[in-house]
């Protein structure tokens, strides 16, 4: 290309003269838009509407040149938006004038859902919503059912779920990071977060027997121990994230262009946080240090030695640094947590509560254990009725309402739970983070340019399937 | 919380006394108020003389009706649960919080008979408030230097069902990061007369109640006035009728793809 650029004249032409006339779809020249099937344009009532699929973007911008305002629609659909999450973006030339979301997408009645299931089943509706942390929302619901209760679980059981909650956290802030990068360009940010995501969902999927959506933390405790090598396989995973973490620092965190992209975006102060509602990595980039593990414990949070990380920029960058520090921090409680794990039970002894039977893999994956079927069908009636209505009917939790919370990757996780009496919710709330956090999106957007809009929801880390459950 | 590790009071077995319908005509839990003289309470256009109900009427252990089953699990009558109006001393930091929330409300010429029902269950304590003030009683909440509820964590609607007075609830749970202290305020309206499931909007004091209203009347219909834009935010804009509401079914709302229609769940094979 550059030879013929340079010295015309003594080659032929490299393509012949018939195809210089043949486009492709993303051809940016007049006649190559034509040849684009998606980029019309339609006059309606409100003026014309033009609808963009990448390259075609120079003839739209030629074509609107002369007026002051352009209404771009952003999404639902779109790589850069983190989701089924749609903006409607008002702009004057490339700055942001106004910005307005659209969210509900992947709304799928999981409240709903959860009052018509037993306590039990809830577990596996919620760890569906926000997908990247199943398992804050599994502990947040099972925290609340046992404070419904008047339960306390073993301490075996906790130590597993701060165990598994920060190995969630890294893979969740993994994510968090390699989506963002990829929506800014950061290609090997991607590719390099979802490498060591996948470590952390290896390790899961070894611990609780799924990648995702788990249901392994149950009312009253888990559901099942781990494996009898954990220690081993979590140290090995500790060591693999040791090393690899410092790898971002130096892939992204002196990077000018990273750096440029993300110094000052998104900024959003901390009295904006606090009447916003924002909590979580965006809340402390603000410099509050507001982290439920610290100032409201719980499954013994108070007994490991952690820092939460502070930073004062209230940008993009800082939260990502954040995110960062984060992980490092919950690789410290996982070795803590290594430390504290002592056998003993996993589950609340109480046999009207506990889930009946002792769960083994066979063939066919994870189920009752044969000698607890052999007891129910062969020894005791009992047993078996025993067995049959905890598992079909459920246990009743008494009536009253609670409220618990506990720090997801993304901020405060609240569970609202409404109980009257019976075998199955009456009402389950949840304050998703997600949800919550997108209500910043115009503070953080407005008035700057539209490439900033994705590095400030990117900063957000919005999961669309818990913002619209 | 690390309040919950001393409950003041143990959660009432349903059917015991304070669970039960004979409450209509107790006391409408302006006792704990007394400390400070508090007015008769004013007319209002709700005011219920129990405290608001919170759950109906429970039949039969599996929810069978009418299968011929002999048994005796489908005659079973659970009566309603009903909060039980706490106390003083509540114990715990509630106290001396009441204490403060009292004389902040005497300071802005709030009647505290606006709060129907002090409740302290299970290590959290929930305000029955009434709704004409309640945006004032939020900004009390908020602003006073021995409060500081600076935080909205969460806003929710609950249905307790037909049957029920008052039967939709706004819950707000208000966080103190000054003082670490969590409070819920719950606000009941009527929906039978749709003009009435009204509740005044608190985005002028927390400005993160904003989609959460915008949630809590796409799911049950509660109207919050003074909303700066009340639309829908999780169903399509012309979406009829309340999701969340209980007499709204589960599924089986007719899928406009090939003529499909699937039953609601609720009315498949249930076990309780």
């Amino acid at each position: 290309m550059s030879d013929s650029d340079t010295h015309p004249a003594t080659h032929p032409p490299s393509t012949p003269p018939e195809l210089h006339s043949a486009t492709t779809g993303t051809d940016t020249t007049g006649p190559g838009s034509d040849s684009d099937p998606y980029a019309q344009q339609r006059k309606t009532t409100e003026g014309s509407v033009y609808t963009v699929t990448g390259g075609d973007w120079d003839d739209v911008i030629s074509e609107v040149a002369g007026d002051e305002k352009i209404i771009m629609n952003l999404g639902p659909q779109h790589p850069s938006t983190h989701g089924v999450l749609r903006l409607v973006l008002e702009l004057e030339g490339e700055t942001v004038t106004s910005l307005r979301s659209v969210i509900g997408y992947l709304h799928t009645g999981i409240e709903k859902n959860t009052e018509y299931r037993t306590w039990t089943q809830g577990v596996t509706f919620v760890t569906r919503m926000d997908y990247l942390a199943p398992l804050s929302n599994e502990a947040a619901y099972c925290m609340g059912i046992e404070r419904l209760l008047g339960i306390e679980i073993p301490k075996r059981a906790e130590v597993i779920r701060v165990l598994l909650l920060e190995i969630n956290r890294i893979s969740s802030h993994l994510v968090a990071i390699a989506t963002g990068g990829m929506e800014l360009g950061a290609l090997t940010g991607m590719t390099a977060g979802f490498r060591e995501r996948e470590e952390a969902l290896h390790l899961l999927e070894y611990l609780t027997g799924l990648r995702m959506n788990h249901a392994f933390i149950r009312p009253g405790g888990v559901a099942q121990d781990l494996p009898a090598d954990t220690v081993e396989k979590v140290t090995e995973f500790v060591k693999v994230m040791d090393k690899r973490l410092p790898e971002y620092d130096k892939l992204l965190t002196g990077q000018p262009i990273w750096q440029n992209r993300l110094k000052g975006i998104g900024y959003l102060p901390v009295d904006a946080c606090l009447s916003l509602g924002i909590t979580g990595p965006v809340l402390r980039s603000a410099g509050l240090p507001w982290d439920l593990r610290k100032t409201d414990p719980y499954f013994g949070y108070q007994e490991y030695e952690f820092d939460v990380p502070v930073a004062h920029e209230a940008d993009s960058f800082a939260r990502f640094l954040l995110r960062l520090e984060e992980m490092h921090q919950s690789l410290r409680i996982i070795k803590q947590a290594l430390e504290k794990l002592e056998p003993g039970p996993i589950m609340v002894e109480d046999a009207k509560i506990a889930w009946p039977a002792q769960l083994s893999i066979s063939s066919d994956g994870m189920g009752n254990s044969l000698a607890h079927v052999r007891k129910i069908m062969g020894q005791s009636m009992e047993s078996l009725i025993h067995h049959f209505k905890l598992v079909t009917e459920g246990f009743s939790v008494p009536a009253g309402q609670v409220y618990t919370a506990i720090e997801s990757p993304r901020g405060e996780l609240g569970y609202h739970m409404v109980s009257d009496g019976g075998t199955r919710p009456m009402r389950v709330h949840v304050r998703d983070p997600s949800f919550i956090n997108l209500q910043a999106m115009p503070a953080m957007s407005e008035g700057g340019m539209v490439a900033d809009v994705i590095a400030a929801v990117a900063s957000l880390d919005p999961v669309m399937g818990g913002c619209d459950r | 919380m690390t309040e919950s590790d001393d409950p003041t009071t143990t959660p009432p077995q349903p059917g015991e006394a304070q669970s039960s319908a004979e409450r209509a005509g107790e006391s409408n839990g302006s006792d704990a108020l007394a400390p400070i003289g508090a007015e008769p309470a004013r007319a209002v256009r709700v005011a219920p003389a129990q405290p608001p109900p919170a759950g109906h009427e429970r039949r039969g252990m599996f929810g069978v009706s009418g299968s011929g089953d002999t048994s005796g699990y489908g005659g079973l009558r659970l009566p309603a649960y009903t909060p039980p109006a706490s106390e003083r001393p509540y114990g715990g930091w509630f106290d001396e919080f009441f204490d403060e929330f009292l004389a902040a409300l005497a300071e802005n010429q709030i009647d505290p008979s606006e709060v129907q029902q002090v409740s302290v269950d299970r290590g959290e304590i929930t305000l029955y408030v009434r709704r004409e003030r309640l945006v004032e009683i939020c900004r009390t909440l908020r602003d006073d230097s021995g409060l500081r509820f600076e935080f909205c964590s969460s806003v929710s609607g609950v249905d307790y069902g037909p049957d029920v007075p008052q039967r939709l609830h706004v819950v707000y749970h208000l966080l103190s990061m000054t003082y670490r202290r969590r409070v819920r305020l719950e606000v009941s309206v009527d929906v039978e007369d749709t003009a009435d499931a009204h509740v005044p909007s608190v985005v002028d004091v927390y400005a993160t109640a904003d989609w959460q209203e915008r949630e809590a009347y796409d799911m049950f219909g509660i109207v919050f006035d003074g909303h700066p834009a009340l639309t829908r935010i999780l169903m399509p804009d012309d979406w009829d009728g309340f999701p969340q509401r209980k007499d709204y079914p589960l599924g089986g709302i007719p899928v406009e793809y090939k003529g499909t229609e699937i039953p609601p769940p609720d009315e498949r094979r249930a076990y309780s």
